[in-house]
């Protein structure tokens, strides 16, 4: 089992779920988040002093999925939440050991 | 701390109990007084709680003059020299005899013209009335102007302050601020002693507190009225309470926005309870309970009709703005603002600009009570140009502010600047608004625009913390509102103001500098007058509670250790509702700590 965190533009939401289950990807979590890269965000102004916005608002989409779906569901995120802009977000991969359903107590790949 | 407010409380209770009793017994000895026969200790005219009584024939008359009713005053022997004063003298008393002739032939006509008195006095009476529940809603208005600025973490604190200086104030002007105030409106020492006019002309509130230099009085305070009780029950002196307390509180809750996110409530609690009783009348009853300052034109020929305040450039805003200042200098900048040598590092940016801009936008609206109210007259129909003015100003004071802020100051048409701008051009328009032009009243709108932004930055600049920029847009507009009177007036309006004969013009219309400089005389005085006062009750303020929450109750936000709840439960806030961290001294806590001491 892979797990997949994707961080996205909010507005890309729509699209990375519908994606998401057009290769039969059945579940995901959302989290509002804020955060910044590279550009380290930048200055606003407000009443004459400058500030900085340095957290920008992003989602961050979790799910676990077979190692089989992997692939293709990174693949179909970064294909639905780019834009070619800064800011774009990232995605990460990395190795769950197991998973559990709590209503049936069901483990590994049956329960995600 | 408990017993200290309790305290307070008592203190107060007592005062009503006390002042009730002291009429009481005025009232039983006036009866007894009046049962045998021996000279009453009032003899001023008598009260109308019934309202019957106020608006008779002689009120049906326009200022044009449409009615005779009442006999000329005979002419001392001085005056029967002076064939002027003598001949029209003999037209007046024709004028009385004919009418008094035709009343004796139709006496339905007198009866009508009763009517049509009373139904006159009437419209006065609703316009005010009306008007005045119109800047009662101001304080929602505030409410959300000042909360909507500051943070999330504070939410809940400035609105309770913006909420309870309401009871405070108009208990406070129940209890004594009236008739501090207005008591002396109508006493006969005064040149300018027209009493409550417009609404039935009640000459009651008779009694002013003053000194003569020569033949000149200088009346102080007013002494009639406390409580409403005795000259003071009367409809007239009602609708007027209702009227001028909604302004007093307007002032009131000025400061609440230049202090907040830092103000200790308890010590706003004792602020509260010094605004409406003593700290606004005081100069309120020398602009416009016929103190010394509405003399000052009857008194000194040079100085125009004296300090006219058509709607309180002066007496409201610039008060308010004068208390914001020398508390928010005192109490020192939010921590994290300004880094320790003083340096402004961090703005502290609005939590809910929506919130900013409908309260705004309740504070307009507001102002047509405001201003066109101020005549306390629904039959004077200058209240037309009055409210045109006032939207005109505040079209180019929101215009103005945000074109200088877009494109001389920042890159941004700031919307806190807008709202700012806004506010300054309805402020400044306040005074002069029933005197001036269309024109005047978009040029001087336009430049109360300009002068708030530029006033926001310079106490930024010098340190002193204005979260919502109340001193700039009540204090230095206020004052601009009525220096701009001594300009624009264009003599179209206000015959006979103040006692003085012709209308009121300022410089540009051929009228000279008399005017300005009484306008001079009186926003100086303001500043000086409500600087003292404010180091006063801000210093028993310092002595009994203390002005500024501790430093970590700051940190957290003052909603829940001040007041129990917070603003916004369940709500998430981020990093721009939290209080940026300086390295080094707080500047803040240095600042008020050496102003305190000094």
């Amino acid at each position: 089992m892979k797990k997949i965190e994707a961080i996205v533009k909010p507005f890309k939401l729509e699209e990375v779920k519908d994606a998401l289950g057009s290769i039969g990807i059945s579940g995901m979590t959302v989290t509002e988040c804020k955060g910044f890269g590279r550009q380290k965000g930048h200055t606003e102004i407000y009443r004459g002093s400058e500030y900085t916005v340095d957290f920008l608002p992003k989602l961050k989409i979790e799910m676990v999925v077979p190692d089989e779906q992997a692939e293709g569901a990174v693949e179909a995120i970064v294909k639905a939440a780019k834009t070619g802009k800064i800011g774009d977000g990232k995605v990460f991969l990395t190795n769950v050991e197991e998973a559990i359903r709590i209503r049936t107590e069901e483990k590994g790949e049956k329960a995600v | 701390m408990m017993k200290k407010m309790l305290f307070v409380i008592a203190v107060l209770g007592a005062c009503s109990l006390a002042s009730l009793r002291a009429e009481d017994t005025n009232a039983s000895a006036m009866t007894a007084a009046a049962a045998t026969n021996a000279p009453a200790a009032d003899t001023g005219p008598k009260p109308d709680p019934a309202g019957t009584a106020t608006g008779m024939s002689v009120d049906a008359q326009s200022p044009a003059g449409a009615f005779v009713t009442t006999a000329p005053a005979d002419l001392s022997d001085q005056d029967k020299k002076d064939p002027a004063k003598v001949k029209a003298y003999n037209d007046a008393k024709k004028a009385f005899d004919d009418y008094t002739a035709q009343a004796k032939l139709e006496p339905l006509a007198v009866k009508l013209s009763d009517s049509v008195g009373h139904n006159r006095v009437a419209i006065n009476f609703m316009w005010t009335l009306v008007t005045g529940f119109l800047v009662m809603f101001m304080q929602a208005g505030f409410a959300l102007v000042e909360t909507g600025l500051c943070r999330a973490k504070n939410a809940s604190h400035t609105m309770s302050m913006n909420f309870m200086i309401y009871p405070m104030g108009m208990l406070g002007f129940y209890l004594c601020g009236f008739a501090f105030m207005f008591g002396g409106m109508a006493d006969p020492a005064s040149p300018n002693n027209g009493g409550i006019a417009t609404m039935g002309g009640y000459a009651g509130l008779n009694h002013e507190l003053g000194f003569h230099i020569g033949s000149k009085f200088f009346g102080l305070l007013g002494a009639k009225g406390f409580l409403l009780q005795g000259a003071g029950y009367d409809t007239a002196a009602f609708a007027l309470f209702l009227f001028q307390m909604v302004f007093m509180d307007t002032t009131a809750t000025i400061p609440t926005g230049a202090t907040a996110e830092r103000w200790k409530f308890s010590a706003f609690m004792i602020y509260g309870c010094f605004i409406g009783t003593i700290m606004y009348p005081i100069f309120g009853n020398w602009v416009w309970g016929c103190g010394w300052l509405a003399n000052l034109g009857a008194n000194f020929p040079g100085l125009g009709h004296g300090h006219v305040d058509f709607a309180g450039s002066s007496v409201v805003h610039m008060q308010g703005g004068v208390i914001a200042l020398i508390f928010a200098w005192l109490i020192g900048p939010r921590y994290g603002k300004y880094d320790e040598k003083g340096k402004l590092v961090h703005p502290i940016i609005p939590h809910n600009v929506p919130m900013v801009m409908l309260g705004t936008f309740i504070l307009a609206f507001g102002w047509f009570g405001f201003n066109p109210g101020s005549s306390l007259a629904g039959t004077d129909l200058r209240i037309a140009v009055v409210a045109v003015n006032t939207m005109l100003a505040s079209a180019t004071g929101a215009l103005a502010a945000t074109l200088w802020m877009w494109w001389v100051r920042t890159k941004k048409p700031d919307p806190s600047m807008m709202c700012n701008g806004m506010l300054a051009g309805l402020v400044a328009i306040t005074c002069p608004c029933a005197f001036v032009s269309a024109g005047g009243a978009s040029i001087l709108g336009a430049i109360a625009g300009i002068l708030v932004v530029e006033s926001v930055f310079f106490f930024d600049k010098i340190g002193i913390d204005d979260c919502v920029g109340a001193i700039s847009v009540h204090g230095v507009n206020g004052a601009w509102g009525c220096l701009s009177l001594g300009l624009f007036a264009d003599g179209t309006y206000g015959d006979g103001w103040n006692a003085v004969p012709g209308t009121v013009r300022g410089l540009f219309y051929g009228g000279g500098m008399g005017q300005f400089w009484a306008e001079l005389i009186g926003v100086t005085t303001c500043f000086v007058t409500l600087a003292g006062l404010s180091l006063v009750v801000y210093y028993i303020g310092e002595k009994l509670v203390g002005n500024r929450v501790s430093h970590d109750v700051e940190i957290e936000g003052l909603d829940v250790p001040e007041m129990g709840v917070p603003g916004y439960a369940g709500v998430v806030m981020d990093k721009q509702s939290e209080t940026p961290m300086i390295k080094g001294e707080p500047y803040a806590t240095k600042r008020s700590q050496t102003a305190i001491s000094a």
